[in-house]
């Protein structure tokens, strides 16, 4: 999933991209440099995601961005069989999962499990990120994306 | 008024539902007429049933963005003049009960006397909520979801769900009985799209994955129409033409940090009624015993099971036993639920059938008339922020 243009999904689900005030830009930013992002308060040390302009904690404005490792476990998941997009139909089932990071907090992130969409799925597996690249697109842009180790 | 009525807010037997109404409703697309045109249509519906003339009509109330503007309305219709004009902030159907709450208000405070509160959809005319096209780009929170498929409501839910079930050991036997009883009850009810074409078991069993855990059946339809009902205040309730359905409370909202971005909640496995449904037994001076009839907002069956729970009718651990066919139906279940068919069966009006079913079961006048129904219940949509709910009673509970 390195390479460029190996994908999970098909192409033409909506790109994304950071708000026009710049907000997420910095974790879109760093996607794309394969390292992941995340707010935590350089105040009172609370980790924050998807960011914010303040700190819900302690009212600190602009939380600092702080790399973490791409490393958690699934906290809920589902296996989606309906094409709600044009770009899904004829495609088949496919995993999204919702991860929580244990050493960030609990802070808890959206992908795909990579590998066979009709896998089982357990609450509560270890799971890694993979980078998704997508150089060729316009605008491009990378996705954080996890599997079983 | 005594220092302590002054002093007393509450919405508790301040109001009155007089009349209720809706358009035919169709599939998705079907609709003959223009959004706009079925919002008119409600309104004089209801206007009709309650004995009222239009004009005096003084206030709007609606949610989810709803496209059919207040001011336009008010030309519309000719209303004398304009006196209040309230949108429900976010959360889609989870501002159903909310809309009625803030066109309650509106008559308590004495800013209008007399509001319809009403939702109009043709997804037709402006797209569906099932399907994410035409999207090039994303940013915010949907950035963190639509690139992964997490795309429309059935992949924004199921996680939730899914999460809830692990946590409490609920079965999917105890989605399908949500399913069965909203299916059977509108094979009695001739509004309802799904009249004359009935579930079983077998049917829900055999019917297609949208999203684990959802099948086919555990999701709503999508459908145009409109529904609307009339407001004012207690002291004219007996005035028109039927029995008056009182407010006996009401509540919105969410718990902490519920819409934190990317399913960043804390408390995530909840249909956001942890601190609402409180806040309703409160102000309604009732107890989840003291309630008859449930209508409860199906966007997606699971997030029944986890509202019901919230509000007390059983704890999580017994949602597989509380939740049966038997236990669901009118007139004699433990709990009739979706008496008219609901989001599932009768119409996706966004919720807003939902409560104009609670007034008819409390008129007595419901096709799958609950034998108790003096206290009936509206939850709106689940999982969503803002949140809301309702309780109706009839003359002898207030």
């Amino acid at each position: 999933m390195s390479k460029p243009g190996a994908r999970y999904l098909p192409a033409g689900l909506p790109i994304p991209v950071a708000e026009p005030d710049g907000l997420s830009a910095p974790y879109w930013e760093g996607v794309r440099q394969g390292k992941l992002l995340v707010q935590r308060c350089d105040r009172c040390n609370t980790w924050q995601f998807g960011p914010e302009w303040l700190c819900h904690h302690c009212h600190a404005f602009d939380p600092a961005w702080t790399e973490v490792a791409p490393r958690g476990r699934i906290f809920s998941w589902e296996r989606a069989w309906h094409p709600s997009h044009a770009a899904l139909k004829g495609h088949g089932p496919y995993i999204a999962v919702l991860v929580e990071l244990p050493h960030a907090g609990c802070i808890r992130m959206v992908g795909n499990l990579l590998g066979d969409p009709e896998q089982a799925v357990a609450i509560g597996a270890d799971v890694e990120g993979v980078f998704e690249h997508h150089p060729e697109s316009n605008p491009p842009y990378s996705l954080l994306q996890w599997r079983r180790p | 008024m005594t220092a302590r009525g002054r002093d007393e807010r509450t919405l508790r037997g301040r109001v009155a539902v007089i009349g209720i109404g809706e358009t035919e409703y169709y599939r998705h697309g079907a609709s003959p007429d223009p959004e706009f045109k079925l919002a008119l249509k409600a309104i004089l519906a209801a206007c009709e049933d309650a004995g009222l003339d239009p004009r005096e009509i003084d206030g709007f109330s609606s949610y989810s963005d709803d496209r059919s503007e207040a001011s336009r309305l008010a030309a519309a219709l000719g209303t004398h003049r304009l006196r209040s004009a309230t949108m429900q902030w976010g959360g889609g159907g989870g501002g159903c009960c909310a809309a009625v709450a803030n066109a309650a208000a509106s008559i308590v405070a004495g800013l209008a006397d007399c509001v319809v509160v009403f939702r109009s959809l043709a997804q037709g005319q402006y797209g569906r909520f099932g399907q994410a096209g035409g999207i090039h780009t994303v940013s915010g929170e949907r950035s963190y979801l639509m690139p992964y498929g997490v795309l429309a409501p059935p992949q924004r839910f199921a996680m939730r769900v899914q999460r809830y079930m692990h946590e409490h050991g609920v079965r999917q036997e105890a989605l399908r009985a949500i399913a069965l009883a909203s299916y059977h009850h509108a094979q009695a009810n001739p509004r309802a799209v799904m009249h004359g074409r009935p579930l079983d078991v077998e049917k829900y069993d055999a019917s297609r994955w949208i999203v684990e855990p959802f099948h086919l059946y555990d999701c709503c339809m999508e459908n145009d129409g409109a529904a609307a009902l009339l407001l004012v205040s207690a002291e004219r309730a007996n005035e028109f033409r039927h029995k008056p359905a009182y407010l006996l409370g009401a509540a919105f909202g969410s718990g902490h940090r519920a819409a934190a971005t990317a399913h960043n909640a804390p408390l995530y496995a909840t249909a956001s009624f942890d601190t609402v449904a409180p806040d309703l037994y409160r102000m309604a001076g009732v107890g989840p015993s003291d309630v008859c009839v449930v209508q409860a907002y199906e966007n997606f069956t699971g997030g029944v099971v986890m509202a019901l729970a919230e509000h007390g009718f059983f704890k999580p651990e017994e949602a597989n036993d509380f939740l049966t066919f038997e236990n669901l139906i009118a007139p004699s279940g433990r709990l009739p639920l979706n008496t008219s068919g609901g989001n599932l069966a009768e119409c996706y009006m966004h919720g807003f059938e939902l409560v104009l079913e609670a007034v008819r079961q409390v008129r007595g006048t419901s096709t799958s008339q609950a034998r108790r129904s003096d206290v009936a219940m509206v939850i709106g949509g689940p999982m969503v922020s803002p949140a809301s709910n309702l309780i109706l009673g009839s003359e002898a509970t207030i």
